[in-house]
Formats: C-alpha cells, sequence, structure tokens
C-alpha cells in the first residue's frame, strides 16, 4: 500500500461534502443533489474502505497501516489500525450508507442534514483510526458537534433539551479527558499512541489512578454507563431515525473502544484496581435499565436502555480481562451496531408512516405490513440475545469470561437474559401482534422497498456472523492477548493480591 | 445421510417461509408512506380474505416432503444401531473460537442421537402430513409449515449437538419456534400472552443452563463433549466456589444444566408456562409440547449422564422433581375441563415419571418412556384435535359426549392411546407401548430406593387412569351436550388427517416389546454403548427385575383403580363428580386453579418487576440522577428551561461554533506547546 488508505477513507465523506456545498439552491433539486451525493460519497467510503480487508493481517500484533506525518509541532499526524479499531472502521463505513438511505425523506434542510452527517463520518473514522492522543482527541470532541446539531435541528418536540443534555454530559466528560492527555504528554513526552502502549516502564501507579478516572469520566457517558446514561434515552427519543442508528452503532462503541485502546494496556494497575467499580455499574445497568426499559411506552426510549444494558455487557466483559470475555465485548459491539441500528430503523419506519413512537397507538401491525412484522421480529429476537444471531455470540461470551473471573458477577449479568426477553417480547407485541383494530392503522403499507434496502444487510449481517462469527472473531485475536499479557504482567507486579480478591 | 436429515427441515423452513409466505407480496411504495395524502389513500386491499387460503400449495408439500425424507433416513440409521452401528462425529463449521473455548457446528452420533432423530422426525413428519388436513383452511398456512420445520431443525441441532453451546443454540431455537407457534394466530390476544409466557419461563430456565455452561468451561476448559465426559471423573470430589460458597463441583453444575431441563420440561415451579400453551394449533401441541421439546430436558439429562453419573445427590433433585411433577400434574390433570389442558397436564406428568428414571440411574429406561410416549402423546393430541375439528373448534369437554357414534375411527384411536398411557398390560407378558415404559420406571423408582418417589408415581397413575379415561367418556360417551347445529356438522376427519392417527396408533401398541429388548432389555448394554454411561456399581437394571411382586403388580392396579373410578364418575352415575366438587369446594378449586401457581408469579415476580421498574424510571432516572444532574444543575444556573424554549434553530449555531472555537483553542494550545516545548 504506497497511498494512505485510512486518511483516504477518512476524508472522502469530506468531498462530498464539498460537492454538496458546490451546488447552490434550495430547491427541490438541490436536496435531490444532496441525497445523491452523501450517497455516493458514503457507498465510496464503504466501497475503499473494503480494500483494507486484503491489506491486513490479522496474526501480526501492533498497527498496521501507518500513516505518520508533522501536524501540530508535537502532536503529529498518525493513523493506523489493528485488530481491535478495524471492525469499527468497517461498521462505520458500512453503516453510513444505511443512515443516508434511512433519511431520503428528510423534508427540512436536505443539504445541511447530509453534510452533517458526511462530516460526522469523517470524525467517527477519524476516531478509530487516529494513533495521537491529540488527534484522537479532535475527531472524539468534534463528531459532537454534528450529533448536536442533528438532533437540535432535526430532532422531534424536545430536541433542544435532548440536545443539550447530551452535549452537557459528553463534554463534561470529556473536558477531564483533556486534562488527562495533557498530564500524560507532561509525564511521557509524547502524545503517540504507539509509544504509550509499548513503553517498557508505564505510568506510576498513583497517577494511573487518576489517568484512568478522567478517562473513565469520557468513556463511561459516551457508553453509557450507569448513572450517567440518562442522556441516552433523550437523545434518541428526540434523535432523527438516521441519528439514532448512528448514535447506537457507532458513537457507544467509543466508549468501549476507549477502554481498551486506552484504560486497559495505558493503566493496568488502575483498571485491576477499579475493576470492582465497573462490576457493580455493569450489573446495575443490565439490571436496573432491564427493569425500567419494561415500563416504558415510547418505543425508542424502550431500546435505548436496551441499549445501556446492552453496553453493561460490554464492559463487564471488557474488565473481565479474559479472553473470551474481552472478544465477546468487542464482538458484542459490532453486533448491537447491527441489532440496534436496525432496531432503530424499524422504529422509524413505523415513525415515518404514524408519526408517533406511542407504544399505545400501535397493534397487529403483522396483519397490514408482514415484512415489516417478519424484519422486526428478527432483530427483537437478536436484540435478546437469541443463539443463532449475532446478539447471542457476544452476551453469551462476555458472561462466559465474566463467570471464570467472578460467579457473581456472573449470576446477576445472566439475569439479564431472562429481563430482556421481559422487555423485548412485550414491545413486540404491543406494536406488531394482535388484532389489527383501530382505524388509523388499517390503511399502512408494508415496508418499502428502499426500506428494505436498509434493513436486509443488517439482517444478513446479523444472522450471518451469528452463525459464523469466526471472521470478525479472528480479526483481534492478536491484539487482545497483548492486552491481556500487559494485564497479567501489572497483576504479577501488584503481588497477585488482586487476582486472589478477584476469584 | 445425518447431515441431510439435519438440513432439510432448515432448507425447507427458509424457501417455504421467504417466498411461500406473504411477506414480499406486499411491498409498500415511498409514494404511499410520504405523500400528503398517504393516509386517506384507498390502498388496495391485498386480497385480504380471512377465510381461507388461495395460495399455492407447493410451499406445505415441500415442507412435508423434506420432512418425510428426513424421517425415512432417521429411520434407516436408527436400524442401523439396533444391529450395532457405531457412533460418528463430524465437524462442519467452526463457530466460536476464542482463546481455549472452541465451539464447533457439529454433529454427534450415538444410538442416543438415533432414538431420538427417530422420534421428531418421525412425529415431524407425521404432524406436516396431519397438518395438511387440519390447517387447510388456515389462510397462513405457509407460514404454519415454515414454522413447523424451523422447529424441526432446531430440535435436531440440539439433539447432534457434540458440545455445550450448540445444545444451547438448539434450545433456544426450539424455543423461539416454541413461541412463533403458540402465538400463530396472532390476532388472539391469549396466544400472544401465552407465547410470551412459554419464552420467558423457558429463559427463567436457560438461565440456570446458561451458568452450568459457564462452570463446566471453567472445571473443564471446554464445552465439547469429548473432552467433557473423559475428563468428568477429574471433578469428582472436587469443589467450586460459586456465589461465595466452595459447593461439590459435579453437583453444582448438574443442578444448573438440570435447572435448563425443568423449564423445557416444563417441570414443577418452571410448568406454568406448557397448559398456556396449548393456545397453539393442536398439531402444534402434538409435536412440541408433547412428543419432542419438552422431552429436550430428558434427553439433556441423558446426554450429559457421565456428569449425572457422578453426582449422586443432584441425581436425588432430580427424581424428587420429577416425582413431585408427576403427581402435582396428575392432580391437576383430574378437574380440567379442556379437553388439550387434560393431556398437557398428562405430558407434564409423564415428563416427570422419565426424570424419575434418569434421577434413580436408570437412563435407558427413561429415554424409553420418551420413546414410547412420544407415539402415544402425540396420537392423543392429534386424536383431540381431530374431536376439535369435528367439533367445528369446540374444547370444552362439558359440550361434548357422546360422540363415538360421529367419529369411530378418532374414537377408536383415542382409545388406544389412552390404553397406551394408561399402561394396559400384564406384568410379566406384556402390553401396550406404555406399559413397558411406565411400568419400568416404576419399579426402578422403586429399586432405586426411593419410596417417596415410587408412592408418588404410583397414585400419578391412578390419576392418570382417571383422568385419561375421564377424558374418553366425557368426549365419546354418554349422552351428548353438544349444541345440536355443532353435532349435525360433525364428520371424521379426512384420509390425510387419519393416516398418521393410524401410524401413531400402531406405534402405541408396538413400540413398547418391540424395542424393549435394545431400550432396557438384554441388548441393551450393547444398543447404548458409550452414548449413555452408567457407573460400574449402577445396578438399576438388574435390581428392577428383583422388585416384590405387590410393586411389579402396583401400577396395573392404580391403572384399574383408576379405570373403575372413572367409570363410576362418568358412566355410572354422572351426578357424582358435581356432588364430590361441592363437598370438597377448597380443594375442588385448589385444584382446577392449578395450585395458584398462576397467581402466585404473578404476585412476586411480575408486579414487583414493574413496580420496580418504574420506581427506577420515575425515581431513579428522574428524580435522582436528572435531578440532581443535569436539570438540577441547569435550574440552579439559571432556570434555563425558560431560556431552552426560546433557543430555537439558529441560536443551536451559535453553540456548535462555540465549540468549535473550543476545539480550535485545543489545537492552538498544542501548537504553542508545540514552539515553546
Amino acid at each position: 500500500m504506497n497511498w494512505p488508505l485510512l486518511s483516504v477513507i477518512t476524508f472522502l465523506p469530506l468531498v462530498g461534502v464539498a460537492a454538496i456545498l458546490l451546488a447552490r439552491g434550495d430547491d427541490e433539486a438541490a436536496a435531490r443533489y444532496a441525497r445523491w451525493a452523501a450517497l455516493w460519497a458514503t457507498t465510496g467510503t464503504f466501497l475503499i474502505s473494503l480494500l483494507i480487508l486484503p491489506n491486513f493481517n490479522a496474526q501480526t500484533a501492533g498497527f498496521q497501516l501507518v500513516e505518520n506525518h508533522a501536524w501540530l509541532g508535537l502532536a503529529n499526524y498518525r493513523m493506523g489500525i489493528d485488530g481491535i479499531s478495524m471492525p469499527f472502521v468497517l461498521l462505520t463505513t458500512f453503516l453510513m450508507p444505511i443512515c443516508i438511505g434511512a433519511s431520503w425523506f428528510v423534508k427540512i434542510r436536505v443539504r445541511e442534514y447530509m453534510i452533517a452527517f458526511l462530516a460526522l463520518e469523517t470524525l467517527m473514522i477519524g476516531v478509530f483510526c487516529a494513533l495521537d492522543l491529540v488527534l484522537f482527541y479532535v475527531f472524539f470532541e468534534a463528531g459532537l458537534i454534528p450529533m448536536f446539531l442533528i438532533i437540535g435541528v432535526w430532532g422531534g418536540a424536545r430536541r433542544v433539551y435532548a440536545s443539550f443534555k447530551f452535549f452537557l454530559y459528553t463534554l463534561l466528560g470529556s473536558v477531564l479527558m483533556l486534562i488527562a492527555i495533557i498530564a500524560m504528554y507532561w509525564q511521557a513526552g509524547t502524545t503517540d499512541i504507539a509509544v504509550l502502549l509499548t513503553r517498557a516502564d508505564g505510568f506510576p501507579a498513583a497517577m494511573q489512578t487518576w489517568l484512568w478516572l478522567a478517562f473513565f469520566a469520557s468513556f463511561a457517558v459516551k457508553m453509557p454507563m450507569w448513572p450517567v446514561h440518562t442522556w441516552l434515552p433523550d437523545a434518541h427519543v428526540e434523535a432523527p431515525t438516521a441519528g439514532s442508528v448512528v448514535l447506537a452503532a457507532i458513537l457507544l462503541k467509543m466508549g468501549g473502544y476507549g477502554f481498551l485502546r486506552f484504560s486497559l494496556p495505558m493503566f493496568p494497575d488502575a483498571s485491576l484496581y477499579f475493576q470492582p467499580l465497573i462490576y457493580t455499574l455493569s450489573i446495575v445497568a443490565i439490571i436496573y435499565t432491564s427493569l425500567v426499559a419494561l415500563v416504558q411506552e415510547d418505543m425508542k426510549k424502550l431500546i435505548a436502555y436496551s441499549s445501556v444494558a446492552h453496553m453493561g455487557f460490554v464492559t463487564m466483559g471488557i474488565f473481565s480481562f479474559t479472553r473470551q470475555g474481552i472478544d465477546g465485548a468487542i464482538f458484542q459491539m459490532i453486533s448491537h451496531g447491527f441489532v440496534s441500528g436496525a432496531l432503530f430503523l424499524c422504529v422509524g419506519v413505523a415513525y415515518d408512516r404514524m408519526h408517533t413512537r406511542e407504544i399505545a397507538a400501535y397493534g397487529g401491525l403483522v396483519n397490514r405490513m408482514p415484512l415489516y412484522a417478519f424484519v422486526f421480529l428478527l432483530f427483537t429476537m437478536a436484540n435478546i440475545g437469541l443463539p443463532g444471531t449475532s446478539g447471542f455470540v457476544g452476551e453469551f461470551m462476555t458472561l462466559l469470561g465474566a463467570f471464570k473471573n467472578n460467579t457473581w458477577v456472573a449470576f446477576f449479568a445472566t439475569s439479564g437474559m431472562i429481563l430482556s426477553a421481559v422487555y423485548a417480547l412485550p414491545l413486540y407485541r404491543k406494536v406488531a401482534l394482535g388484532a389489527l383494530v383501530k382505524d388509523s392503522l388499517k390503511h399502512l403499507p408494508d415496508i418499502t422497498p428502499r426500506e428494505l434496502a436498509t434493513l436486509a444487510p443488517l439482517a444478513a449481517l446479523a444472522i450471518f456472523f451469528g452463525f459464523y462469527p469466526s471472521p470478525i472473531l479472528n480479526l483481534f485475536g492478536v491484539p487482545v492477548e497483548g492486552l491481556l499479557k500487559t494485564l497479567h504482567i501489572a497483576a504479577a507486579n501488584a503481588g497477585d493480591i488482586l487476582s486472589i480478591a478477584m476469584r | 445421510m445425518v447431515q441431510a436429515i439435519l438440513f432439510l427441515p432448515l432448507i425447507g423452513a427458509v424457501i417455504a417461509g421467504l417466498f411461500g409466505t406473504k411477506a414480499f407480496k406486499q411491498l409498500g411504495t415511498d409514494d404511499e408512506v410520504y405523500a400528503d395524502h398517504a393516509h386517506n389513500a384507498p390502498s388496495v386491499e391485498h386480497s385480504h380474505d380471512q377465510h381461507g387460503y388461495n395460495g399455492p400449495p407447493w410451499p406445505m408439500y415441500l415442507t412435508t416432503g423434506l420432512l418425510c425424507i428426513g424421517a425415512v433416513l432417521s429411520w434407516i440409521i436408527f436400524f442401523g444401531f439396533l444391529q450395532g452401528g457405531h457412533d460418528g462425529e463430524i465437524e462442519l463449521l467452526p463457530w466460536i473460537t476464542s482463546g481455549s473455548l472452541k465451539a464447533a457446528w457439529s454433529i454427534r452420533l450415538d444410538a442416543l442421537t438415533a432414538v431420538m432423530l427417530v422420534v421428531v422426525n418421525t412425529v415431524s413428519a407425521l404432524v406436516h402430513v396431519y397438518s395438511l388436513g387440519y390447517m387447510s383452511h388456515d389462510e397462513s398456512q405457509p407460514r404454519f409449515f415454515a414454522y413447523l420445520s424451523l422447529f424441526t431443525f432446531a430440535m435436531l441441532a440440539l439433539v447432534t449437538a457434540n458440545n455445550l453451546i450448540q445444545m444451547f443454540f438448539g434450545w433456544e431455537g426450539v424455543g423461539l419456534a416454541s413461541y412463533l407457534l403458540i402465538g400463530f394466530w396472532y390476532t388472539r390476544e391469549s396466544a400472544n400472552a401465552a407465547a410470551i409466557k412459554a419464552f420467558v419461563v423457558n429463559r427463567v430456565g436457560d438461565f440456570g443452563f446458561a451458568l452450568g455452561i459457564f462452570g463446566v468451561f471453567m472445571v473443564y476448559g471446554s464445552v465439547e463433549f469429548p473432552v467433557i465426559f473423559a475428563h468428568a471423573p477429574d471433578a469428582v470430589g472436587k469443589t467450586i466456589h460459586f456465589l461465595g460458597h466452595d459447593w461439590d463441583t459435579l453437583t453444582t453444575l448438574c443442578l444448573l444444566l438440570f435447572m435448563g431441563a425443568m423449564g423445557k420440561s416444563a417441570q414443577f415451579l418452571l410448568h406454568t408456562w406448557l397448559p398456556d400453551a396449548m393456545e397453539g394449533p393442536t398439531p402444534v401441541s402434538a409435536l412440541i409440547h408433547a412428543a419432542t421439546m419438552v422431552t429436550a430436558g430428558v434427553f439433556l439429562v441423558a446426554r450429559l449422564s457421565p456428569l449425572f453419573e457422578l453426582a449422586p445427590h443432584a441425581r436425588e433433585v432430580v427424581t424428587i422433581v420429577g416425582a413431585i411433577t408427576a403427581f402435582f400434574a396428575a392432580t391437576v390433570g383430574l378437574v380440567q375441563n379442556d379437553i388439550k389442558r387434560v393431556i398437557a397436564y398428562s405430558t407434564c406428568s409423564q415428563l416427570g415419571y422419565m426424570f424419575v428414571a434418569m434421577g434413580v440411574g436408570a437412563y435407558g429406561v427413561g429415554i424409553f418412556h420418551l420413546f414410547t410416549h412420544a407415539f402415544f402423546k402425540a396420537l392423543l393430541f392429534l386424536g383431540a384435535g381431530s374431536v376439535i375439528h369435528a367439533m367445528s373448534g369446540e374444547q370444552d369437554m362439558r359440550k361434548m359426549g357422546g360422540l363415538g357414534p360421529y367419529v369411530r375411527i378418532t374414537q377408536a384411536v383415542m382409545l388406544i392411546g389412552t390404553f397406551s398411557l394408561t399402561g394396559v398390560g400384564i406384568p410379566g407378558i406384556g402390553g401396550f407401548a406404555g406399559f413397558h415404559s411406565k411400568d419400568a420406571i416404576i419399579e426402578a423408582s422403586y429399586a432405586g430406593g426411593s419410596t417417596f418417589a415410587f408412592a408418588l408415581l404410583v397414585i400419578a397413575a391412578l390419576c392418570t387412569s382417571f383422568y385419561s379415561w375421564r377424558l374418553a367418556f366425557m368426549t365419546f360417551s354418554g349422552p351428548t351436550r353438544a349444541d345440536k347445529e355443532v353435532l349435525d356438522h360433525a364428520h371424521e376427519s379426512p384420509p390425510v388427517m387419519l393416516v398418521p392417527l393410524y401410524v401413531l396408533a400402531a406405534g402405541a401398541i408396538i413400540a413398547g416389546f418391540a424395542f424393549q429388548h435394545w431400550f432396557m432389555g438384554e441388548g441393551q448394554a450393547e444398543f447404548w454403548g458409550a452414548a449413555i454411561y452408567r457407573s460400574p456399581d449402577n445396578h438399576i437394571l438388574t435390581q428392577m427385575e428383583s422388585v416384590p411382586l405387590l410393586v411389579k403388580w402396583s401400577a396395573t392396579i392404580a391403572m384399574l383403580a383408576g379405570l373403575g373410578l372413572a367409570w363410576l364418575f362418568y358412566i355410572r352415575d354422572t351426578s357424582l363428580p358435581k356432588a364430590l366438587a361441592a363437598v370438597n369446594q377448597p380443594a375442588y378449586q385448589f385444584l382446577l386453579n392449578k395450585w395458584y401457581f398462576d397467581e402466585l408469579y404473578d404476585f412476586i415476580f411480575v408486579r414487583p418487576a414493574k413496580w420496580i421498574g418504574r420506581v427506577f424510571w420515575k425515581g431513579g432516572d428522574g428524580a435522582v440522577i436528572d435531578g440532581l444532574g443535569p436539570d438540577g444543575v441547569s435550574a440552579a444556573i439559571s432556570g434555563v428551561t425558560a431560556q431552552a424554549v426560546k433557543l430555537q434553530t439558529g441560536y443551536v449555531y451559535h453553540y456548535a461554533f462555540a465549540m468549535l472555537i473550543g476545539v480550535a483553542a485545543i489545537i492552538s494550545w498544542f501548537s504553542f506547546g508545540g514552539i515553546h516545548p
């Protein structure tokens, strides 16, 4: 590879932005042009991102496709991926054309809408490719802006409240992260992530604790972990469909990715130390938010709460410090990208017809919309982790990993398996099943070919990876092993006290 | 060949489900959705014919044909094992691989698998054929057949699994199919509720099953059967640290796994879903909720006999739970009035028998009862379906009676099923299929030293006989209580429904003495081979032969007593049941309301969960987290809510701009940092 593949993928969406900006006008023609430009840009990005596959070697540790250019003095422009970040890059590029397709009939400010999404794509890919703390921070933070706008401008009735809540939470978290980054630069003298990861003498233990907490503040909000999750239901409810998809499928993954990229390898002592905290918050998230999901009256809120519960499995898996737990957590994040994204698309399909997300407004949709009912059922089942769907693999592996480490944790978290059925199946029943009695529903058309085109790829992948997850699992085996090695060294240095306490 | 058996149903399900149903036949258009007049659009009524099916018949024939092929192939494999076939393991595809965790899609073929293949595919093929007639008026037949085939695939994946995770796949897969089929008539609210209940209660069992799998992986470092079985004795006498205590490893693992079995096989405490599952179409009840899926728990214990055999305390629990279930369900069956519910409780009770056999270490006997039970219970269900079909959908036995002359053949096969279930036969000589297997279990419970289980099983046998004959008498004999209109339409079922009944009736008669030799007779050791493990000091099969004569006759006596009582109550003096119920009103209500389990669970689980959810949502998220967090902060600063209202879209740009400035500031800070390090 003698051309900067990652930079091309990252910034190609901006070419789409430029193309949209070049065309003037506010009429329907301009809107149509913006749509097609966005679709071409995202599709092109996805196709080019597929070139990563032949150029990537999953058997080698360390970063690949690395680019390194002087940028801001000490902070270089460094890009590169390893097995942990690579699937997230592809997940992002894969989902964006779907998001554009799902937004085809946005009515107001179409050009700005498409620009916001394209800019968001660049920033999200950047987060996963950045190999420099400052560059990472810039991408990580700047991603807030388009998302903030997407919720605030194209959102529902309470969009302003929701967007500010989203903004407040995430910004507060990341301010602390910024301070930590500066401190790391002072201590280590570099912001090169690859160097920070491989330094023989890591950060001093006392400092690790503070750095870990600062990063935790940011990642816990992004994840989101209980109790800093309350921005998510509001943000989801108000965001337009595609905004919810991006939020659930990609933005939430930045928290988990951050834990794996920074917290665990750079602050291993602190990670071991804080394991009980994460375990507790994860279990609370799984049980608490599942119960809250049970009583929701708004479809999107219910699915948003279920996302929080699923992310609880991810944090638990990551901090189980076992191969299965971490593998499962990464897989769960990818799978959740398909499944929760698709569930929000399903809600969007209903919303576009009825202009309400209230569960009580529906009932018996299967009579008029059999294909919709089928697709919705498929993703509901994937959401509750039915074996044979991708939702099962990750959830099961995180639990398996946690059990090896702490049976109490696994015991409580496994109860989430029951609870997910308890909240997800009644939702499906109330929306799709039953007799079609409400007059307002009697003339609804079934899924359209365009909607099918957005849902079918997700359905295909959710099932394919449910039966054959190896293509994904094989990607990050080597880096996860490396991560575990770091943690085991740290545990050994800590005098094995912790590993005994972990039983 | 076994690959074909496994995948034929899946192929049928996918093709029939995707292309045979109306799923892709009425796609909408974006115009309909987004045009302003969309909701007034007099969109074309998509041939919404509520009265029957007018699509092509190929989806039904396709799925049925594939299943029949599978059934024939299964019998070929089974007969191969009768003549001493050899075990095999076939790996198809890697599935979950992570570090030391390896679970592949694979097929484990041994005698136990072969028995299950025969049971599953035979009943499934017959139910497919039967449904051609039974469902012929239903408008969504292709969907029904797709579900049936999907179920069969999941069940086959379960019984052919060579590791615990694939077994879990099949386990939950049959749960999905059960959910779909119970809720098949989705316009009925009661069916939808029953479907969810079945899924959730099964998930409670699966909670234990999953923990058991985790535990097995932790102890043995593998989830693959060959590895686990080979190293099973390593864990004897060891302890496992689980939930703060050190427990005996094998007892803990087996009990956790057994919890899954309790859910799937509707054992006491996790049984509440099975009677409600009768909301599904009757062929479904025959296939899933009688012959195959509900026996998965029994299969699980048999498959894991190398573990259970080493965990005597766990097996004691299995025995006790099985005995209580057998007794409890039989008592409830005494007073039910819905013809399908009586048979459902009977199933629940018979599953209890099978678990008792497992618990005392007579695995072959338990599987034998599973095998014979599949025939006569499927027969009873399909026969009941034939009655319901004749009665235009009526299921209440209080509105039947005197139907014999209208449905002679159905009556005859139902009587065969009743003979088999109640265990008609002469000890020492032979009898109907159920006689061989059920009486053997009662003997085994005695020989196994569990007087408790023995007593409960004999009482249950009496109840079984009573409710079975009660069902037969209330349905076919005496003066009719049916509406004249219904009776005028009463007719015998078409041949396509009767042929499966003949086949099952033949099985209900001969399956006992024909196969006893291999399942629990002299040929058993050779037949089972390595499929079932019995420790050297497990002599249950020889002990069974030396039980006292009274024990040998106990089941038969109980059967005759039950028959006599039923005759007394429902033929001789039909006022007796009412009088008895009036005298013992509390007891009657207790039984009629199924020991009040539904009410109890509603009170201790369902309502508190919702209440807690509401408290967490409004109190936890709303008042505490948001109140002290963002809302509280903003309110404290300046009553931001009032301002937020004013913040229309234009203002949002200001904030975005402010953020951009922030990012710019960060970049500049670092730029300067670069100049002056």
